[in-house]
């Protein structure tokens, strides 16, 4: 299986959606990773058929799809929200495709159970959808999904409203079932948290437009533009401005060697992950930065300490464990320069990376 | 979130004292003229004209046996319920697949349309009256239940399809999708999926259909004339030589009351629902 998009464009209401997208998909699963009105549905809803594109093609072996209606193309689809038909049980729901793509009624039957099994919803086929929880309508729809062998199964951010212990354990389900699936599975997420677990090959989407393809721990350890990295960064990237110097990055009095050669006098942006910032020195060439504590907010297992900095800007530290600060206390955080991502000012273009922050591939 | 606000101001409702003396008072105040009727209807004329009674001295069944044997009583009725009931079928098959385009599909000039359907509404009924009788005496639609059927239907497919576009309107398009996706044809995902989802919207709009249809007597009335005469127009050529007959009068008022409500009481829960959620 493959799925090919090419050149595909969409406007809606004078704005363009969708930036001439170029993409080569092929079986298993892909991630597609992007924040808020990135065009993550639009695009999904591009290749399910149910939006057509203003120009572009669509490519399924081979074949292009573009103008075949939605009713005859080989797509699954599963909704943000729980979208089961309400006057039919469980098994209807399930079996509903099957029924249109008139299977034998033995297979069909072998088929509900046997996907109601994998979704662990075997027991609920007598049940109304209204009569579920919402884990267990999400994997009505996702059963539905699965139930007929399809060429793309499309899932759109499948677990964002369900609580996050459902959402965990869907999501381990679901990394196992679609790892080897022979259809072409495109999920997309705007938790990076989720695209890093699935570790599958990642589309990152910005406002319409591919920004990266390839490994999503690679693009962790090495985002190529401040886009990128803000995408697959949660909390939020902290940003600080900096210029070059002589070969040394100047940034709110401190600064550190510059990771390559650039011109002087260049701006720079730089990214530093809120886990990289401390407030115990750690080493002896670490960046400086005296600040006010103006707010701790503790999660049980972190500590998330908001600092502003000398010229007013704010600066988040994760810290590990319950700690107790004081707001209006001053401190000094620090951060390693091997963990600060350098972009220029204009295009995010990274210049040169420090030493990889993590080896993800140990 | 909803359902547990609601579930907070329920428990947060106090009985009020007299709520209940309240009640039954206006109650009693709503059913007296009701009762009253039923009381005249199974009295004989005489007592009716004669001294003030609460409670009926003799009673008699001979008004409601008159109505039931008198051709003119029983077939006017009959008239009534038959177009009435042609009526709403007629009205909801219109409505349906139209308000599911108003709904779903954007075309040149849906909202000026919609809007349009709405202002028929607001023209008094005598507009309608002399093309409707010109036109239906010369296609042959005149004196026939048809007639009256579509000429209300003029009234109820606006109505019908305002309640049921803002019933569909609720129901999110990624069923429909999710349904092409299945492969359902169109008209076999209307009959199958969605029209058990806007049931509740079907059962208000068929009363109401209903309702308007059963209640109206100005075009029902100047468009027939024996064949498909209504019981209204019936109840108003009661004065004979002899007067008025006030208790075949009553027990016609009683038993027009009656379909109505039975209709309302199948269609109770779904009103109620009806008035919560869509456009009633």
């Amino acid at each position: 299986m493959a799925l090919v998009l090419d050149g595909v464009r969409v406007r809606q209401r004078g704005e363009t959606w969708l930036h001439d997208i170029h993409l080569e998909l092929s079986s298993g699963m892909t991630t597609l990773v992007g924040p808020m009105a990135a065009g993550k549905t639009t695009l999904m809803r591009v290749v399910g058929g149910l939006l057509p594109p203003d120009a572009g093609r669509v490519v399924v072996n081979g074949k292009d799809v573009t103008a075949i209606s939605v009713r005859k193309r080989s797509v699954a689809f599963v909704y943000q929200q729980f979208i089961n038909y309400p006057s039919l049980s469980v098994y209807e729901n399930i079996a509903s495709p099957l029924r249109m793509a008139r299977f034998p009624k033995k297979d069909m039957d072998r088929r509900v159970h046997e996907v109601a099994e994998i979704m662990g919803i075997g027991d609920l086929l007598d049940r109304r959808p209204a009569e579920l929880s919402g884990g267990q309508q999400q994997r009505t729809a996702i059963a539905r999904a699965l139930a007929r062998p399809v060429d793309v199964l499309l899932l759109d951010e499948p677990l964002a409203n369900l609580d996050f212990k459902l959402r965990e354990q869907l999501r381990g389900d679901l990394k196992d079932m679609f790892r080897d699936s022979p259809s072409v599975v495109l999920y997309s997420t705007a938790d990076p948290a989720e695209a890093l677990t699935f570790a599958s090959p990642t589309v990152v989407l910005g406002e319409g437009r591919v920004l990266d393809v390839g490994e999503v721990a690679d693009m962790y350890a090495q985002p190529p533009t401040l886009a990128v990295a803000a995408t697959l960064s949660d909390p939020p990237l902290n940003l600080l401005p900096g210029v070059v110097r002589e070969g040394r990055i100047e940034c709110l009095g401190s600064s550190f060697p510059s990771p390559g050669a650039h011109a002087s006098g260049r701006n720079v942006v730089l990214a530093v992950r809120p886990h990289q910032v401390t407030i115990e020195r750690s080493g002896s060439d670490v960046l400086e930065f005296p600040a006010e504590i103006r707010l701790a907010e503790v999660t049980g297992s972190e500590t998330f300490l908001h600092l502003m900095l000398a010229d007013g800007r704010h600066l988040v530290a994760q810290l590990a464990g319950t700690q107790l600060f004081t707001p209006g206390e001053r401190t000094v955080a620090y951060v390693d320069p091997a963990h600060i991502f350098v972009f220029d000012d204009a295009g995010g273009r990274l210049l040169a990376t420090s030493a990889a922050e993590v080896d993800l591939h140990g | 979130m909803a359902g547990e606000q609601v579930a907070v101001a329920r428990r947060a409702r106090r009985q009020l004292p007299w709520a209940r003396a309240v009640f039954w008072l206006y109650a009693a105040t709503l059913m007296l003229p009701l009762l009253w009727m039923f009381g005249m209807s199974i009295r004989p004329n005489e007592d009716i004209l004669g001294s003030f009674s609460l409670i009926p001295q003799r009673t008699t069944l001979d008004n409601y046996r008159t109505f039931f044997t008198d051709p003119v009583w029983y077939s006017s009725y009959l008239n009534s319920i038959i177009y009435t009931s042609m009526n709403a079928v007629m009205s909801l098959i219109v409505a349906l697949p139209a308000a599911y385009a108003f709904s779903r599909f954007r075309f040149a000039g849906d909202k000026h349309l919609f809007f349009w359907l709405l202002t028929n509404r607001m023209a008094p009924p005598a507009v309608f009256l002399l093309p409707f009788f010109q036109i239906y005496q010369s296609v042959g639609l005149f004196d026939t239940h048809l007639g009256v059927a579509i000429a209300h239907m003029l009234f109820n497919v606006p109505l019908a399809v305002w309640i049921l576009e803002g019933f569909m309107s609720g129901i999110p398009r990624e069923i429909d999708e999710t349904a092409a996706i299945d492969g359902y044809s169109l008209p076999r995902f209307f009959l199958r999926i969605f029209l058990p989802m806007i049931r509740s919207a079907v059962g208000v709009t068929l009363f109401f259909c209903f309702m308007f249809s059963w209640v109206e007597l100005l075009i029902a009335r100047t468009i027939t004339s024996v064949n498909a005469k209504p019981i209204a127009a019936t109840m108003t050529r009661t004065v004979s030589a002899a007067g008025v007959d006030w208790g075949l009068l009553a027990t016609a008022g009683v038993l027009t009351i009656i379909p109505g409500a039975i209709v309302i009481w199948f269609v109770r829960n779904y009103v109620a629902k009806g008035f919560a959620l869509g456009r009633v």
